[in-house]
Order: C-alpha cells, then structure tokens, then sequence
C-alpha cells in the first residue's frame, strides 16, 4: 500500500443557493463547510452523522455530482492524477471509469423494463468499454459471478428479485467498468439486518480481491464500525472527528461522538437508561450556529464555544478533533 | 384475562396471484401496563397483526374462522374480529387502540392543521365541547416536549421536524387515553439521538399513563431498551416469545440465533457478521413444516420441512416453535 492518498480533499465548501433572486445573488445554504480528509488506497473510509449533515452532499462532490464552491478534490491513482473540481471534459470522462456510486434502495436503482445483463452491462456500452456484445457479454458474466449472482438470473428482469439480490445486482454495475474509488452512500440502510450483513461481507471481499477503495456513507454507526477502517464524524456539513474505527469507538473524543455512540440502543436489556440524551434537533444548515456548530446542544459547552470556531487538529496519531474542549 | 388476548390469529389476503397467508395462527397476550416488542424483518406480518387489532387491513383481507382477538373492556370483553361496521368499531379504532406510524408526515393530513386534528378526533371520542378539546390537546403538547405548543397547535405538518412530528403524532394518539397503544416502528426513520429522545419519552408516557404498548420494530436494540416482553415473528408466526432479558440473552429459536449473530455489535468489532443464508421466501411460497427450515443452519433432514413445530416452554414464561427445543439431547448428536 502507498502512502499517497488515493483521494485528497482539501478546505471543500460546497453551498446551494437558496431560490432565485433578480437582483443580485441568492442567500446561499453552506451544505458542506471546510472539509479536509484523507482516504488511502485499498481502505474502507466511513463518513456517519445524521441526516441533514452534509454526509452525501460530500460524497456526491467527490464524484464531481455536486458543485465545488471552493476547496480541492485530488484524486491520484498510479500515473494519473484528476483535480476534480477543475476537470475538463474529456477528463471527467475518465475520471467516472475511476470513481463510481452505488445507490441507497436497490428498488428504485434499476430500471424494471431492462434485464439484469442489460443493466449490468449499461456502464460498458455508455463508456464504450467494449466492442462487441460477446466482450460486453463476458464481463457482466465475470462480476456478476464475483457479486454471487446466480448467471442463470441474468435474463430475468429486477421484479423477480429480493432486496438483496437486488442490491447484488446494483453493486455488480458499480463495479463492471472496474473503477478503483467507489462511493457506497447508504449501501445497506434499506436492508433487512439478515441480508444486510450478506452484503456487507460482500463489499469487504469485494474490495480485499479487486482492491477497491471505498467511501462508505451510512448513519449507522454500528454497521459503520464493522467494515470501515477510518471513520470521520459530520455535524452540519463540518467533520468533527476522524480516526481509525478502533479509536473512535473505543476512545471518542468529540462530544458529539460520544452522545451519538451512547444514543444506539444497545441489545443488553440491563443497559436501559444509561445513554447520554442529546437535547434539541440539528439546527437549519441554513443560519448556522456561530463558532462550534455543535455548541447549541453541546453538554459541556462553553463561552469560548459559541464564539470561536474550534481548530481540526491531530490530537493523537490518527486521531483529529475539532474541539476547544479536547486537550 | 388479560386486557388483550389474540387467539389463532390468521389474516389471508386474496390478490390476483392467488390466497396470501400473512399471519399464521399466532397467540399472544397483552397486560395492562406492559410493553410487548413484535420483532421481525419485512414480510414478517408484524404490521398486518397490528393492524388487525383494529381491522384497518385492506378490504381484500379475511380472517381465519377460530380467530379472535379478545379485548377487556370495563367489565366485559369484545371480540374485534366480530366487529361488523366502522360504527361499530369506533370503540376500538382511536377508541380503546391508538396507533402511531412510522412515517408521521404520512400520517397527518398535510392540509389541515395539526390542533384541528388532535380536536376532531377527540370531538369523536369524548363528550368535550369544543374548547376543553383544544385546551386538552395544547397540555399534551406540552406534555410531549414540544415547546411554544400553542403556536405549533395551529401549524401544518410540514412546518415541524420530523422529530416533532412524531411527538405530535404522540400526543394525538394519547389524548383520548387508550387503553392500548400500537407504535409500528415509531423512531425508525428518525435520527438516534432523536429516537433515543422519543423512545426516552414514550418510557415516561407509559408510567404516566400505564397504558399497555404493542411496540412494532425491526430493531432487537430498541425493543431491547423499551420492552418488558417480545414475540420474535418469521413469515407470519411467531417462532419465539417471552421476557426481553430470557430472549435476547438466551435465545431458544434458531431464527433468533442467527437474528442477533447477523447484527453489527459495538462492542464486538472484531466478530465476523453471520448472515442468514438465503432470502425471506415469498409468502406465495411459504415453506412447509417449519417455515425457517429453508435458511435454518440446524434443520433436521426430513423432519422440519414436513412438520409444523408446535410452541413449547423452555424456561417458565418463554416460548420457542422448534423441535430442538423439545428434545434437546438431539442437538448434541
């Protein structure tokens, strides 16, 4: 493994605007507000936090599906090196062989008047990857077989698939044209949890056989912590914690990290009661909390929270936080 | 008796593709005061079940001859099932039972206001004029946690979080102080630190008001933190039952079993995730005998695909459908 990052982002804001106005500009709403991160090649990197927190906004940008306000994406992969947010056409071409999304709801996802060989074999014939149907033909046969689909399925249409299978075959058409970077936003949230645990250990040998980085979106934590080996935390639209899964779990250190781990019920019926309660709801992206956006709802928060905004910085090896509070 | 006692409960659905057994003749019993988690993945007929303890299933639904659904009422009893009209039913529906949803914008009329909402229903169900109907829906409000109630009561749904919207949606369902609340997957699309705040709430609500609670999730860790007793339900019966602490501590059921080694824990990260193999069959083609033998990793050939297990005790008061409950020396060999 390289030390480089396969994908660098740097100081990334990415805002909407708000309606229309004759005059002058729009009020803008700030979706993701100074975002930096590392993602390694060959990792699985989890980005979790509620909804409305910028979590997709990020990820969509990275694939260049969002537009960059200000900031940098890089993506460096052996000899070839995109600046996302300033791509040329042609570049973006390339650039979606490399990066790829696979959806949320496996339902919605494919289209039901096509056969799973004909979706699965879309992204090759749109990126003209092959020449003739035969090559097409060979390749849906190849990842079909590595996302465990049955070869005999490939004539049927969607409707006669379950909800895993489904997302089997969604992952399989991510995966044809062979990307290296994919971002997987919510990849099991519509799962039950017997299937969703199938196709978590699909994705992580998956990405063991062919090497693939992942970004791995989702709001459960704990799905989070089993697959992933960095996680970073978003809190309206600015990540407040990074580290490897081991150590934020075990050790977090932002104390919106540690209401949001004590808040996921947990399967021992003793531990009733014992959650540290969060008041309130996440605030309107729209007016923002001045300094720490998380002060209004913060237990321990401070003065100096409500006024400063709080500097990302390594607290341990690996380990970054934003937060006045942490030593 | 009990305040709700559900016997051979079956709920069939006639569609196009032929009869649909939904709920398999299931038992179960509900005290005063208790919270009885319904537990299982999609398909499992938690819904449907619930549902007919108000008969809201759709029109193409019927029900098995020797159901009954067997409701304490003062000092006599109902059976649901016989009731004929809505008229009728307006005992049970809103009446005895409230429901929550999962999805509160869903339920609430987007063009009308939630106070005329919260006061038309108890315009329904009491005898309060008018005006103690409003006052009684603003305290409840209030007694959700929603701050400024009075300004919120006149607001449409759409102006509240969704958060909010299910207090609100809580607060309609307790004003009319049933004796029974159905929360079908209640926090499921709310953030966890909202659905801790709202399950946080819904724990106060029932000491307060020591109504009995049919709580609906697919999620072991809530019931887990909410409930006293669980029923673990699998294509259309429920497979296992009992006190929350016996069944997820010592699960008796295969399905349970592979139900909880198929979650991510936190704090076992480095346990490999076991996944149920296969899928959840269509309930056009429900197995035979026991309806888990297809995806059960402990079936025994020949035996569990012909015959239906029956319910045994394997601890007082915890039930489990399976025949290696029954004679549990063949587990060893």
């Amino acid at each position: 493994m390289s030390n480089q990052p396969l994908v660098e982002v740097e100081n990334l804001n990415v805002d909407f605007p708000l309606g229309r106005s004759l005059l002058g500009k729009p009020p803008m709403l700030r979706a993701v507000n100074d975002v930096s991160l590392k993602i390694m090649p060959q990792t699985f990197f989890g980005l979790v936090g509620e909804s409305g927190s910028g979590k997709t906004t990020l990820g969509r940008a990275m694939l260049r599906a969002a537009p960059i306000t200000s900031g940098t994406i890089s993506f460096n992969h052996g000899n070839t090196k995109y600046d996302v947010g300033a791509m040329s056409k042609m570049e973006l071409k390339e650039y979606r062989k490399q990066a790829q999304l696979i959806f949320q709801d496996p339902y919605a996802a494919l289209n039901p008047r096509m056969t799973v060989r004909d979706i699965i074999a879309e992204p090759l014939e749109v990126m003209e990857l092959v020449q003739t149907r035969e090559e097409a033909d060979q390749k849906v046969r190849e990842i079909a077989s590595k996302c465990r689909l049955n070869l005999e399925h490939l004539r049927r249409f969607p409707h006669a698939f379950s909800g895993g299978q489904r997302q089997r075959i969604s992952i399989a058409r991510t995966l044809v044209c062979s990307p290296n970077f994919v971002v997987a936003d919510e990849s099991v949230a519509a799962l039950d949890v017997s299937i969703q645990a199938d196709i978590l250990n699909l994705l992580k040998s998956l990405q063991n056989n062919l090497g693939l980085t992942f970004l791995f979106i989702s709001h459960d934590l704990s799905v989070v912590a089993h697959i992933c080996d960095t996680v970073a935390v978003m809190y309206l639209g600015t990540i407040v914690e990074s580290a490897p899964t081991r150590s934020l779990f075990t050790q977090p250190k932002h104390p919106y990290t540690k209401a949001l781990l004590s808040a996921i019920p947990t399967l021992n019926p003793e531990d009733r009661g014992k959650a540290q309660k969060l008041e309130g709801e996440i605030p309107s992206p729209v007016n923002p909390p001045s300094g720490c956006r998380f002060h209004t709802r913060c237990p321990v928060a401070e003065d100096r929270c409500r006024k400063e905004v709080p500097q990302w910085r390594e607290s341990s090896p690996g380990h970054s936080v934003a937060c006045h509070l942490v030593g | 008796m009990s305040l709700l006692s559900v016997e051979n409960l079956e709920v069939l659905f006639n569609t196009d593709d032929g009869v649909i057994t939904a709920v398999d003749k299931i038992g179960f019993e509900l005290e005063e005061g208790e919270v009885l988690g319904l537990v299982g993945e999609s398909g499992s007929g938690k819904s449907v079940t619930a549902k007919s303890l108000m008969q809201l299933n759709p029109l193409n639904t019927f029900y098995g001859k020797n159901s009954s659904i067997r409701l304490k009422l003062g000092v006599g009893e109902l059976d649901v099932l016989r009731l004929k009209s809505s008229k009728e039913l307006v005992v049970v529906r809103g009446g005895a039972i409230s429901m929550i949803f999962q999805e509160p914008m869903a339920s609430f009329a987007p063009a009308i206001t939630i106070g005329s909402q919260m006061v038309e229903q108890l315009m329904i169900h009491t005898s309060l004029s008018r005006s103690a109907a409003q006052e009684l829906s603003i305290e409840m409000l209030q007694r959700v946690g929603i701050s400024e109630a009075d300004k919120r009561f006149h607001q449409y749904a759409f102006e509240l979080s969704g958060g909010m919207r299910q207090r609100a949606m809580i607060a309609m369902a307790l004003s009319t102080k049933p004796k029974i609340l159905i929360a079908d997957e209640p926090t499921t699309a709310l953030d966890v630190t909202i659905q801790a705040q709202v399950l946080d709430l819904m724990k106060d609500l029932i000491q307060e008001f020591g109504m009995a609670i049919l709580f609906i999730t697919h999620d072991l860790g809530v019931i887990a933190q909410v409930a006293d007793r669980v029923a673990v339900m699998y294509l259309g019966r429920i497979v296992e039952s009992g006190p929350v602490k016996q069944v997820l501590h010592s699960p008796a059921h295969p399905y349970t079993r592979s139900l909880l080694n198929s979650l991510p824990k936190l704090d076992a990260l480095d346990e490999p995730l076991t996944p149920i193999p296969g899928d959840i069959p269509s309930p056009l083609e429900r197995p035979p005998g026991c309806v888990f033998h297809t995806r059960c990793p402990e079936a025994i050939a020949g035996k569990c695909s012909s015959e239906i297990p029956i319910s045994v005790n394997v601890e007082p008061g915890h039930q489990s459908a399976c025949f290696l409950n029954e004679s549990p020396v063949e587990k060893t060999a």
